[in-house]
């Protein structure tokens, strides 16, 4: 039965790929080995392309490709409920424990280091997406090191959040969206 | 019923618009969750990424269950994830029907360059928020500043570098925490044998 095997095998892909986005990528290879009909390596490689340039997590978007390619609409479906339903079943259950806990003073302790281990790894995060959109790490001169054009248009979106703080980051992706068009960034 | 809409259709916004990975929509689930609707807390949000990182899953998936719920329970945490990807899954579907080129196309290049850079600005506003509440003093800012520099930088480190993941970062810093905060409860206390 194709969906149910379309759907374990994504539901492994999701249960082992802890931290997300590109901790899919290796699982991602290594169901393309066992699952050639599904989808190649180079298919993986694609993927990465296409998952920069569309929302959604990359593995939510192999699972709905290889889903596709198998089984048509309903096989993307079931391969992307396959992928998440780990994370919503191990969730639910650490939110039931936490709130069994949240008042214990270890608990509360592992949170003092958690949080800014979180906003590191955001920075992090951070870090990656300037490494692409604000400089080019390749380039020798420090003319081309930074790309200026972008380096504005960030500066530009930072002082209309703060004039507007009420704009909705929505609008201000569209903003940032239209102008790269606009000036062919 | 209504608010279970809500939490599908709000998450639905925020999956249609969740470009550069989970931490892009920080900013949105703020403006959704904690501002206007007040069902969470920014320190909430960032224990619930937090968290994510050290659990299966994706982190965005996870998120989207803890908000969901919270709010209303297993239903609330299924309807939130499922509005997530709906419109990645209905995105994904049409190329691979119809656009195989889809990431060659110019409109699309440079249209996700200047996302990409709006990207940087939402985390960047997303940090400056949490800031405060979460790195509140210097032991505090050692271990953010540690995981970034070990997760930015890790995989030049030598020998190591391949080893350092994010989920190992995250519970150590979690175990980092216990101790920091028994040293000062001790030496609070004046049961630190002086």
């Amino acid at each position: 039965m194709i969906f149910l095997s379309l759907f374990f095998e994504f539901f492994k892909v999701g249960l082992f790929s802890v931290g997300g986005g590109l901790a899919t990528i290796p699982f991602l290879y290594d169901l393309a080995s066992r699952h050639p009909e599904w989808y190649t390596a180079s298919d993986v490689a694609d993927m990465i392309a296409i998952s920069e340039s569309t929302p959604g997590p990359i593995g939510v978007n192999m699972a709905t490709y290889a889903g596709y390619q198998t089984a048509g609409i309903f096989g993307g479906a079931v391969a992307t409920l396959g992928l998440i339903a780990p994370a919503i079943i191990i969730i639910f259950l650490v939110a039931k424990i936490l709130n069994a806990f949240k008042d214990n003073k270890y608990v509360q302790s592992a949170f003092y280091g958690l949080r800014p281990a979180s906003v590191g790894l955001i920075l992090a995060a951070l870090f990656g997406v300037v490494k692409i959109a604000l400089v080019n790490i390749e380039s020798t001169t420090i003319g081309g090191f930074f790309n200026i054009k972008a380096i504005i248009l960030a500066v530009c979106l930072f002082v209309i959040q703060k004039i507007f703080p009420k704009l909705h980051p929505i609008a201000l992706i569209g903003i940032a969206a239209v102008v790269g068009i606009v000036f062919k960034f | 019923m209504k608010e279970l809409f809500d939490l599908f259709f709000t998450f639905m916004k925020i999956g249609a618009v969740s470009f550069g990975g989970g931490y892009a929509m920080l900013p949105i689930l703020t403006r959704e969750f904690c501002d206007k609707r007040g069902w969470v807390t920014d320190t909430e949000l960032n224990d619930y990424f937090a968290i994510g990182q050290v659990t299966p899953g994706i982190i965005a998936a996870n998120v989207a269950t803890f908000i969901g719920n919270k709010r209303k329970g297993i239903i609330g945490g299924i309807a939130g994830t499922i509005g997530l990807v709906t419109v990645p899954v209905i995105i994904i579907t049409l190329i691979a029907a119809l656009l195989t080129n889809f990431a060659d196309i110019e409109v699309v290049k440079h249209a996700f360059a200047g996302i990409r850079v709006c990207v940087c600005v939402l985390i960047l506003s997303a940090i400056l928020r949490l800031w405060k509440k979460s790195v509140p003093d210097i032991p505090a800012l050692i271990i953010c500043v540690l995981l970034f520099g070990l997760s930015a930088f890790g995989e030049y480190i030598p020998v190591i570098g391949e080893f350092i993941s994010p989920v190992w970062l995250v519970l150590i810093a979690a175990f980092a925490g216990i101790i920091i905060q028994s040293i000062r409860t001790s030496k609070k206390n004046g049961g630190d044998g002086k």
